[in-house]
C-alpha cells in the first residue's frame, strides 16, 4: 500500500490496520518511522517544504514496495510519504514490511527506506537562521 | 508535442516548472534533447549542464541514451533527497 500526502499520519494506527489484514502465517511486521531533524550540516532548522513529482512518485514507491516483495518473502508492505510544509520532529514517512520471519520483514523494510532516498522523486527544501536552501545531500 | 517538467532548485534556477515542445525533427534521444534545449542559451545553457541532474522518460529514471518520442513527459530534477 502506497501513500503520498500532505496530512500526518498515525504509525499506530497503520499497523494497527495491517495488522488486521494478516492471517496465521505472518510472524514479523518491521516498521521504520522517518522524522524532521531540527539540525543538518552546521544549520539550525526551523522548517522545510518537501516538494514531488506527482505521478512519478507514486509509481516509483510502488516499483520499490514491489521489488522489496520480490526479493524478501513478504505478506504486506506499506510506505506512506509526506509532502509540503513540515516542522522539526514532524515524521515525514513511514515504511512496513511484514513477513512470515523478522529477518525477511527487518532487511526488506531497510531496503525500502533505503532505495526510497536515491530512487523517489522528492526533495527537500529547509528553512534555517540563515535563509531557505534546498538539501543537497541525503543521509 | 513533448512535456517538460523541472522540478526543485533545477525548477527555480530555470524560473519554470513545465511546457510543452513540438519534439524537433532531429532529436530522438535526452541527450539530443538536452542539447537542443541547451542551444537555447541561458539560463538552460548552464543550468542542464549540471551532470548530477537526474531524467526521466515517463516517470521511469532514464539515461542520455535513452529514446525520445511524441508524446513523452520528460523531467529533469537533481538527485532525489526524500525519506
Amino acid at each position: 500500500m502506497i501513500r503520498v500526502q500532505q496530512e500526518d499520519f498515525d504509525p499506530g494506527a497503520e499497523l494497527e490496520q495491517l495488522h488486521g489484514k494478516l492471517r496465521a502465517g505472518a510472524g514479523a511486521v518491521v516498521s521504520f518511522t522517518g522524522l524532521v531533524r531540527d539540525l543538518n550540516e552546521g544549520a539550525d532548522v526551523t522548517g522545510m517544504t518537501l516538494e514531488h513529482y506527482p505521478g512519478m512518485t507514486e509509481k516509483a514507491l510502488a516499483a520499490i514496495a514491489t521489488e522489496a516483495t520480490s526479493r524478501w518473502k513478504l505478506i504486506d508492505a506499506v510506505i506512506i510519504h509526506r509532502v509540503g510544509p513540515l516542522e522539526p520532529n514532524d515524521r515525514i514517512v513511514l515504511v512496513i514490511a511484514a513477513s512470515a520471519h523478522r529477518r525477511d520483514a527487518f532487511q526488506a523494510c531497510e531496503f525500502m527506506i533505503d532505495t526510497l532516498k536515491t530512487k523517489a522523486p522528492f526533495w527537500k527544501k529547509e528553512t534555517t537562521s540563515q535563509g531557505s536552501r534546498w538539501v543537497t545531500t541525503n543521509r | 508535442m513533448i512535456q517538460l517538467h523541472y522540478f526543485a532548485s533545477l525548477r527555480e534556477r530555470l524560473g519554470i516548472s513545465d511546457e510543452s515542445i513540438s519534439l524537433p525533427d532531429d532529436v530522438d534521444t535526452i541527450a539530443g534533447l538536452q542539447q537542443w534545449l541547451q542551444e537555447r542559451g541561458e539560463p538552460w545553457s548552464g543550468a542542464l549542464a549540471d551532470e548530477r541532474l537526474l531524467v526521466a522518460v515517463n516517470h521511469e529514471l532514464a539515461k542520455h541514451s535513452s529514446g525520445v518520442r511524441d508524446g513523452d513527459e520528460i523531467a529533469w530534477f537533481p538527485p532525489v533527497t526524500g525519506g
